[in-house]
Parts: C-alpha cells; structure tokens; sequence
C-alpha cells in the first residue's frame, strides 16, 4: 500500500520466547520531522528501531519507506543504507580511526573512491565539530566524541532518516549536551529523525511529536507542549514528571 | 569386518601400552607440581637471586623441544654416572617440561589473587604463611583448575614422544603390532581413539572439579601451552 | 661443542632452514585454515558447525606424533604417498589450523556482536561486516597467541624427525650417528633451538607493539 509518509508503521508486533514486547505499534514519520519515543525501560522503545532496519526481524506488522514495504524487502541492505542508525553504546569499528569509521561504509557499500569517501568524512567529521579528530581511535575518543562520530558516520550514507537508540544513555551527563546539540541542529537543518531518548529537555524542545509508550503499547502520541502540560492520560503525566525530575531539562 | 578383528587382536597390546601411557602422565604430571609449585613461588616471593635461576630454568623448558630434551637426558645421564629406566628419563623430561608451564600457571594465579587479599589477611592478624594457606591458596587453585586441565592433556598427549626413546607405551606397542600385522591405518587410527578417550577424560573430570568449586567470572580457552 | 658446530654447522644450518621453513608455511596456512574453521564454528549452519566441531575435538584430543603417523604411514594402506617433508607440513597445518581456530574463535566471539550490528546498520552484509570490520580486530587481537602458536610449532616440528623429515633434529641425528658423539650434538642442537627461539620471541614482542591498536 503506498503512502506519503517517509516512513510508516502498521501494526508491529514482536516478542522475545515468550514475552511479548510489541503489542501493535502504528505510527508514521513525514519527511524533516522529528519524533520523539519516550516511556520506562523494557517496554520495546528500542526494538521498534531495530525492527525497522531488521537488525532484529519483526513478528508481525508492516513498514514502509516511502512505497517500499521493508519488513520483508529482500535487499535489506540497500534499506539499511538509506535508513542511518546511532546506537547506544556508539558501535564504532575499533579497529578504525574516527575518518575510517566513516570512510568504510562508503568504499565497502556505497563503492566510492577513497579520495572521495575521506573527503566526505573530513565534511561531517567538520559538521559535528570533530575535524581535528579525524585521525583518533574510538579508544582516544570521550564518549560524547565517539557518539558525534556515529553520527557523522550515519549521516555520510545520506540516509532518509537516522534512528536513534538512546543516544546519550552512555555518557556521563556532562557529555550529553555535546551530543544533544548536534541532534538539534540535524533537526533544524531538517533532517528526518526518529529517536529513543529519556532526554526531557530534548523532546520538549526538539520534537515535532512526542510518542509515549508503555508495556508494549503507545499510551498517547501528540504535541509535546500538551503531553507535558495537559496530557489526556494520567500515566503520561506521571511518567513525564517523574523523569523530568529525575534527569531534569537535560541541556539547558 | 576384518578390522574389527584386527583391532580386538590389537586391543590387549595397545591397552597394556595405555596403562604405561597412564604412568607417564601421572608421574610426569607429579613431577610438573612437586617442582612447579616452588618455582612459582621462588618467582614470586623469592629474592632476585631465586628469581634469576628461576627464569633461566624457565627459558630453557619452554625454549628447548621436548624431543630434544629427552634424548637429551637419555644420553646425557649415563654420561654422568647415572643408569637410569628410560621410563624413569621419559618422567623426568616430560615433568621438567611441564613444571616450567605449572610453574607460570600457579605463579599467575598467585598473583591474580592480588597484593590486596594479602594485605587484607595482614590486618587481620594472619601471618604470611597463614594469609597464603587461607586466603591465597584457595582462591589461586580455583583460578589454576582449568589451566591445568588444559596443561595435563597436554602432557597425557606429550607422553607420546616417550616412543623416540624406546619406551614401551601405547604408540610403540602399536608399532610393535603393525610390525605384525602390516595395517597401520587400522592400527594408529585405533589408537589415536583411546588417546582421544583419555584426553576427553582428563578434561571431563578436571571440568566437573571445576564447576563443583567454581568461583563466577574464572575460565580461560584451552589451547597449545604458551610457549614464551 | 663448539668443534662439533664448526665441523658440521652446513648440516646444522640447512636443517635450521628446513625448521623454519616448514614452521612458517605451516603457521600461515595454519591460519588460512584456522580462519575457515573458525567461521564454519560460528556462523556456519548447524551441519557445517556440528562437523568443524567434531574435527577441532579430534584434532586437539590426538597426540601430534599419532597424526604425523596417520598422514605418514597410514595413509599409504589407502593409496596415498607422500615424502616425509610433506607429511610433516600437512599435519603440522591441521594441527595449527585447529588450535589457531580456538584462538580465532574466541575473538571473533568477543568483537562479534556489537561491531558486526554496527556494521550491518550501514548496509553491510554479513560477510562484509565479517571481512571488513569483524576479522581485522580479531587477527588483531590473535597476534599473541599467533606468535605463541609460531614458537609451538618450532619446538614441535622437531617430531618430524621421527619419519625422517630433514630438518634440524634430523640433521642431528644424522651427524651424531657419524661421530657417535649424541650428548654433545644434541646439545648444538638445543642451543640453535634456544636462540632461535629467543631470537623470534624479541622480533614477535617487536612487531606486536606496532600493530596495536590504540
């Protein structure tokens, strides 16, 4: 079924032996917004984005880039291309310095040449403000920097969207900011985003649509201002309270 | 199956030659901890003076093949005075082999056990050797259990060099055989499956030793001794 | 001793290059071998797993000596001969091969799940993300063992003197029973042994600070 959307998802199940974790998520991204997935630990957030690029395959439901349906797409790895993915504990290659991580997708993928490809990793290594890094292992990296060059990474296969698996949970709260700024300005440039996060502060100011889920299920989706000041759930209210305290307006 | 006959008729000899391969191992692995553990200790609670004969010792194990080591001692005894069994030189060489690997095995997992537990024992009142006994001891031989699993397979295999000066174990009386009876497939395939047995058993049992005093987060892959 | 070497030392010295020839090709083949074994481990299929699981337990269950014997004398009863140079080289190729698989294992397993997830979330293939990202850290990670598995194999290629192989040991045992003097060229030959072994573990300890990752 096609659609306008960038990205559409119809009725994702899934389920780890016996516990099921996705209990029929339905949402859809348009292109240069910014969503936003919040709710407790273990309630699936996460696995919705490794759904998406089949990283971990869904049991059940449909989504869609654009008019192709990726659930069952059989070149997954051209989808992967197009779809970048930040993950939470960085997943950068060890054995490559920060213009290495970058330079390897686009030789070994996308089969650009090598002058190319360094050229195009020096110009987003540049956009997340680490240049003078280029050369660096992951090792020799702080954990904000290393986030900041996963980013990079993503962003030089020119994807249509990047997924964000709770991108700052690793850091040290002093190092989230960095890494929060640079998100933002993605967004503001009008990059198509979808990120896991318990940063307040950033899905406050950030998103263009607040999703809150629990246990599986998305409890309520809309505006941010009104899921923080007038939510039509009183669970969302609690939950947005309670981390707000708990982690506080994040970069502010 | 004339195979299978063949290797009934074979299998008393070559289960007389196990039981030698047995002695082997178990005096060669005797002699690795009855000079293995002091040398480990020599390394490190001893003076540097200790440590130097210690380290030329273990230079020399580790850098100098086994079957060099042996016929070494084959010749090299008689030449001193001393007539020794070759079973008895086949020990010797083998368990001087194995004590300089034991040695780095309990030395490593003396000092993994760590300064700290030794201090913590001190502020108790232990005294050294009571510190060592009750609080080293029992965590270093947990850690050193499946290194020397590893290391007594090791051995059990090494036992077959044994054969390169003439003594009778399970690989020479299986020459003996195919001497007789001109089928060596038959004969070493037969016997490279009782070695086979004998290895899985040595592990077998040292793994279920093991998990009975297993301490979480201990383990290391077995593989050839490190050999430097 | 030194009377012994100065007479002899060309015999000594062709069967030192033997020595290390037949260590060398056998380690490297070693690790072409150990790689696909390795691979066959963890990523192949349960058949092609179950069977390199069988070969490796096998392999490490067996003396070295009773499979130089197998690959030497017995498989003649099944047609197929070989010189004693050749024997010793392809079972001492199994036999590394297996050992150097556990270590390969191991690494692998250790970088394998994160990087290769990474990998894949850029488009790689599986075994792009294996080539690519996944085996250059591992070899990386095995030099150790690598170099430890070369020194191994130095000492442990003197068995090939039991059929006849001409390398060092052999070559000392040829001239001993010239000079009937075993002692004192066994001795010669324990000290080639010593320094050479000496002499690769400074050029190993030397090339594995260059290659470290920081």
């Amino acid at each position: 079924m096609p659609t306008k959307h960038l990205l559409k998802i119809e009725d994702l199940h899934h389920s780890f032996g016996e516990e099921e974790v996705l209990k029929g998520i339905s949402f859809s991204l348009d292109k240069g917004e910014t969503k936003v997935i919040v709710g407790p630990s273990g309630t699936g957030k996460s696995t919705i984005l490794n759904n998406i690029i089949r990283l971990v395959p869904p049991k059940k439901g449909k989504i869609y880039l654009e008019d192709t349906e990726i659930t069952s797409a059989k070149k997954i790895n051209e989808i992967r291309q197009q779809i970048g993915f930040v993950f939470q504990d960085f997943g950068l290659f060890n054995h490559l310095t920060a213009k290495g991580n970058i330079m390897i997708g686009l030789t070994k993928v996308k089969k650009m040449n090598k002058k190319e490809a360094e050229d195009l990793a020096l110009l987003e290594l540049d956009r997340v403000g680490l240049k003078e890094y280029a050369d660096s292992y992951p090792s020799q990296l702080s954990g904000g920097q290393k986030q900041r060059v996963g980013i990079a990474r993503a962003l030089a296969m020119q994807p249509k969207l990047i997924l964000f698996d709770e991108p700052t949970s690793s850091l040290d709260p002093e190092l989230t900011g960095e890494v929060l700024k640079v998100m933002r300005n993605l967004a503001e440039e009008g990059m198509t985003m979808l990120v896991v996060t318990h940063e307040m502060g950033f899905a406050r100011s950030v998103a263009d649509e607040l999703i809150f889920m629990e246990a599986g299920k998305i409890v309520e989706q809309g505006n941010p201002e009104k899921l923080f000041t007038d939510p039509d759930h009183q669970r969302t209210r609690e939950f947005l309270f309670q981390l707000t305290d708990l982690y506080g307006e994040g970069e502010n | 199956m004339e195979n299978l006959e063949l290797i009934i008729d074979a299998l008393p000899y070559l289960l007389e030659g196990t039981l030698v391969t047995i002695q082997l191992t178990f005096w060669s692995l005797l002699i690795g901890i009855v000079v293995g553990l002091p040398v480990a200790f020599a390394q490190v609670y001893g003076n540097k003076v200790l440590q130097g004969i210690v380290a030329v010792y273990e230079r020399l194990a580790r850098s100098i093949p086994l079957l060099v080591m042996l016929l070494l001692i084959n010749y090299g005894l008689p030449r001193l005075g001393l007539r020794i069994p070759i079973f008895t030189a086949a020990v010797i060489g083998i368990g001087l082999r194995s004590a300089a690997y034991q040695s780095q095995i309990y030395r490593g997992a003396i000092q993994s056990v760590g300064g700290s537990q030794m201090k913590a024992a001190r502020s108790l009142g232990m005294g050294k050797l009571k510190a060592f006994f009750y609080i080293i001891a029992p965590q270093a031989i947990r850690i050193a259990i499946p290194p020397v699993a590893n290391e007594s397979a090791i051995v059990l295999k090494d036992t077959s060099l044994a054969f390169t000066i003439g003594v009778v174990e399970l690989l020479r009386q299986g020459e003996y055989f195919i001497a007789t009876s001109n089928e060596p497939m038959v004969i070493y395939l037969t016997i490279a499956a009782i070695y086979f047995i004998l290895t899985t058993i040595v592990n077998g049992g040292l793994s279920l030793f093991e998990k009975k005093y297993q301490i979480p987060g201990i383990g290391i892959e077995g593989g050839h001794s490190d050999a430097y | 001793m030194l009377e012994i070497f100065m007479e002899y030392y060309p015999l000594f010295l062709s069967g030192l290059g033997v020595t290390v020839f037949v260590t060398l090709i056998s380690c490297s083949l070693g690790t072409v071998l150990g790689t696909f074994l390795a691979l066959g481990k963890i990523y192949g299929n349960k058949l092609v797993s179950a069977v390199v699981r069988t070969i490796i337990s096998i392999i490490r269950g067996t003396p070295l000596l009773v499979q130089l014997f197998i690959i030497y004398y017995g498989l003649p009863s099944w047609g197929i001969n070989m010189d004693p140079i050749t024997a010793a080289i392809i079972s001492f190729i199994i036999n590394s091969g297996v050992y150097q698989a556990e270590y390969l294992r191991g690494s692998i397993q250790s970088i394998s799940g994160s990087q290769l997830k990474a990998a894949q979330s850029i488009g790689m293939t599986k075994w792009q993300g294996i080539r690519h990202i996944v085996l250059p850290q591992a070899f990386r990670r095995v030099i150790p063992s690598w170099t430890n598995e070369f020194i191994y194999m130095i000492k442990y290629s003197s068995l090939a003197y039991v059929i006849g192989a001409r390398e060092l040991m052999t070559e000392g045992k040829l001239i001993a029973s010239r000079n009937y003097q075993f002692f004192d060229v066994y001795l010669v030959v324990a000290l080639i042994y010593l320094i050479v072994i000496i002499f690769f573990v400074a050029i190993f300890n030397r090339i594995e600070k260059k290659v470290t990752i920081p």
